[in-house]
């Protein structure tokens, strides 16, 4: 029980965290928003979701993958195949030269389903793929990068060239994938209309659940033993490989759950969004999460949520209330990040925060000393969980 | 100011007769009001005051696209200050929301919604290239709002929430094949586009019309990637197949690298004859009329069209927005969509978007640049083609103006 709680919740600091995040979400949030907002915030945190993926092989594991949005993309491509079709019933393409494809195929052209789209009329098949398909790439790139040591500088160069090859596939074989305007009017979820406010509200609440589901999931590997390896091969790789450890087959299991995870993000953000393009797939979205994690401290999973939130409220903000100048602004705002943040508001957090919070408590402790001894405890134990939250 | 008072006084009188069951005995006596009810010319909810109307812009202002949609959203505020200052539609005055489509197509979407959700704005000018409007479009359709979308464009598309004030790909595509073919006795095409919705659907529409229409033959055909700035080994291929006319609808940046290595390779205007449906007086603001110089474009408006509504709107547009500044068609068309959305609304009588949408068929515009337009049922303008070719100043002279063409956005035979 005890083990749980300093592990997999990250301890009393931990818990906070966690319960603060939990009642922002689905709780102040949604009492202050409408719909319409809301269903914004739900897209901003399925980058969350990418985030977190990059607080565990950046932040932990030092490995700096440029190309998230790759699996980010696949996951939200696999989900927008699925729903595509189901709106492409012979009924709704009567139109079509050939009725029951999607719209984009018979506009190049094409007369029949091309066969690997055919496995997606199956939801529980796409609900696998969503984790497979991603899974395997990454399992591919990371045998074929780490097992040759590849890495630093030189891996994030190539997953960025990986972002850009895909984005080019897609858009260059757009009968097969909808090219640059993505599969778009996407409309139903085995009947379920995903447009409606009900819809929104549900879905946003599904997505929620799965990212809170996914920073523990995250927080019980970084507090395994496995996370403490990471920790190491980040600060010296020779000296874990030297004591036995195979270290090729630790990061190819942290990138590959990475990758899963951003994929939960980009099949998230199919469903509140609507649609999928190639616009999330390349190298600028993929910088752009690496950036949520930086804003939000790259060590902090919680942090990241808020980088994304906040990174993602700037943009829609700026952007809306100075149309021609917004761009700026966010390039100031990153500018201020890490010139005086460089480790994000987790570490804004740490520096200061908790200094206050500290001198808070103690005032308000002062009179009986033996509650100063048990919050030197709870500091010890915050310490360990530190590296964990 | 006086009105206003009056106005609101009257509101507030009327409320409260209705809550004390009076309304009905005691009338207005006389009460002048130039602008119909509120109450009246919307019933939906949309952001319409006794004085005043909102509408949404909805373009790229930043990232690769803004270069081209900017004219839009000049022209489209150029009809709105217009129709502002001759009183404004039903009384009111139109005010704008801009937004930032950013040239990223969920961008679209998300702003589209803001625009129709949270702002309810009665109509919506905006988008350019297909993939923004396939973007937006279904929340246009979920939301039940109102789009003018601007730009030439594919077809293959008719929805009940969007007005296209550009030409669909057959009122481009056909005359201008038809020219060639007659003209300069064209027998031979080669095709070549960027690679994308547009373009690859306007060369389907092409070879179908070359091969079974005119008897021709399609000798190449050839995409290249958006942004792509190599045509080398393209205009090799070029070379080698002599063609009779290349036929082009390369797009955006990759013009200027496309024009400039065919000039650098010996293939000019006086040799060759190029037809290309993708440029505008805009794009060889970026090209340099040296390099396009003999080529032809066809396109419905370019600024020497000749008429006493285009001298007028050169003359407005270069009062606001500088001597400078050049019109392509794109352009044109979007100055189109505040005028074709104020006759819709005066017609129904009303804002309310199923009002305008049935209204819409049928109007007609006599004071387009372009000339005359006019609404078909289809929701895509009856527009007339014109063929130019590109002089060294980066200017047309037009050498063929079509009869108005009927729009077609599903043509049979051609798919």
């Amino acid at each position: 029980m005890k083990a749980i709680y300093n592990n997999l919740l990250g301890g009393r600091q931990g818990v906070i965290g966690l319960a603060l995040l939990a009642a922002l979400i689905f709780l102040v949030l949604p009492m202050f928003l409408d719909i319409f907002r809301l269903n914004l915030v739900g897209k901003y945190l399925t980058y969350a979701f990418a985030a977190v993926s990059l607080v565990l092989i950046w932040g932990y594991g030092g490995i700096l993958s440029l190309g998230q949005g790759v699996f980010f993309g696949l996951g939200g491509y696999c989900m927008a195949m699925f729903l595509k079709l189901e709106a492409s019933s012979p009924e709704n393409t009567a139109i079509q030269s050939t009725p029951g494809i999607p719209d984009f195929m018979d506009w190049n052209q094409l007369t029949q389903l091309p066969w690997f789209w055919e496995p997606f009329n199956s939801f529980p098949f796409t609900l696998f793929a969503i984790l497979a398909v991603p899974g395997l790439l990454a399992y591919i790139i990371g045998v074929a990068m780490f097992k040759r040591r590849v890495g630093g500088v030189y891996f994030s160069i190539i997953t960025q060239a990986i972002a850009a090859i895909l984005t080019i596939l897609i858009v260059g074989q757009q009968g097969l994938t909808g090219g640059i305007n993505g599969i778009t009017d996407l409309k139903t979820l085995h009947g379920w209309d995903i447009r409606t406010d009900s819809a929104k509200y549900l879905l946003y609440y599904i997505n929620g659940g799965l990212l809170i589901g996914v920073i523990l999931l995250s927080r019980f590997i970084l507090s395994s033993k496995l996370g403490r390896l990471l920790l190491a091969m980040r600060d010296k790789e020779d000296r874990v490989r030297f004591s036995g450890y195979d270290v090729s087959n630790f990061k190819i299991f942290i990138f590959c759950v990475a990758a899963m995870i951003s994929a939960m993000g980009g099949a998230m953000f199919t469903l509140q969004v609507g649609f999928m393009s190639p616009s999330f797939v390349g190298i600028v979205p993929s910088i752009e999460m690496v950036i949520f994690a930086a804003v939000g401290g790259r060590m902090s999973l919680i942090g990241a949520v808020y980088g994304a939130l906040i990174v993602n409220y700037g943009k829609t903000y700026f952007s809306e209330t100075f149309p021609e100048l917004w761009l700026f602004l966010m390039g100031g705002l990153f500018i201020a990040v890490v010139m005086f943040f460089p480790n994000g508001l987790a570490g804004l957090y740490e520096k200061h925060g908790k200094r206050i919070m500290e001198k808070i408590k103690s005032l308000r402790r002062k009179p009986t000393p033996p509650a100063e001894k048990t919050l030197a405890a709870g500091n010890d134990t915050s310490a360990a969980a530190r590296e964990a939250a | 100011m006086n009105r206003k008072l009056e106005n609101g006084l009257w509101r507030h009188a009327l409320s409260l007769m209705t809550a004390t069951a009076l309304s009905v005995a005691l009338v207005l006596p006389g009460a002048t009001m130039a602008a119909p009810a509120t109450a009246d010319v919307s019933k939906t909810g949309l952001a319409v005051t006794d004085t005043t109307v909102t509408v949404g812009i909805l373009h790229s202002l930043t990232g690769t696209m803004a270069i081209s949609e900017t004219g839009s959203v000049e022209a489209e505020k150029l009809a709105i200050d217009q129709i502002n200052e001759m009183g404004g539609i039903l009384g009111r005055k139109i005010e704008v929301i801009t937004e930032d489509g950013a040239s990223d197509w969920p961008t679209f979407a998300e702003k589209a919604r803001k625009l129709l959700v949270q702002d309810k704005v009665a109509t919506v000018f905006g988008c350019w290239t297909s993939a923004s409007r396939k973007a937006a479009l279904p929340v246009f359709e979920k939301e039940n709002g109102l789009l003018y979308y601007p730009t030439f464009y594919e077809g293959l598309e008719q929805s009940h929430n969007v007005i296209y004030t550009g030409q669909e790909a057959t009122q481009q595509i056909l005359d201008g094949l038809n020219w060639v073919a007659k003209e300069k006795g064209a027998k031979t095409f080669y095709l070549i586009g960027s690679d994308y919705i547009w373009p690859r659907t306007s060369m389907k529409i092409a070879r179908k019309h070359i091969e079974n229409v005119l008897g021709g033959k399609v000798v190449g055909e050839e995409y290249a990637p958006l942004g792509h700035t190599q045509f080398g080994s393209i205009i090799n291929k070029i070379r080698l197949k002599k063609p009779d006319v290349i036929y082009a609808a390369v797009v955006g940046g990759s013009n200027v690298a496309w024009f400039k290595q065919l000039k650098a390779a010996g293939i000019t205007g006086d040799k060759q004859t190029l037809l290309t449906i993708s440029v505008t007086e805009d794009e060889v603001l970026g090209i340099g009329g040296e390099n396009l110089v003999g080529f032809y474009s066809i396109m419905k408006y370019f600024m020497p069209v000749e008429n006493e509504n285009n001298k007028k709107f050169i003359a407005a547009f270069k009062a606001k927005y500088g001597d400078d500044s050049v019109i392509g068609d794109v352009t044109q068309a979007a100055y189109l969509g505040p005028w074709l959305w104020k006759a819709a609304v005066e017609k129904a009588g009303s804002f309310d978007v199923d009002k305008v949408v049935a209204a819409s068929p049928g109007i007609e515009l006599t004071t387009a640049p372009e000339g005359y337009v006019k609404v078909h049922e289809n929701h895509h303008l009856w527009s007339k083609a014109r063929i130019g070719q590109w002089q060294a100043d980066g200017q047309v002279k037009i050498v063929y103006e079509s009869d108005l063409i009927e729009p077609n956005p599903f043509p049979e035979g051609y798919q």
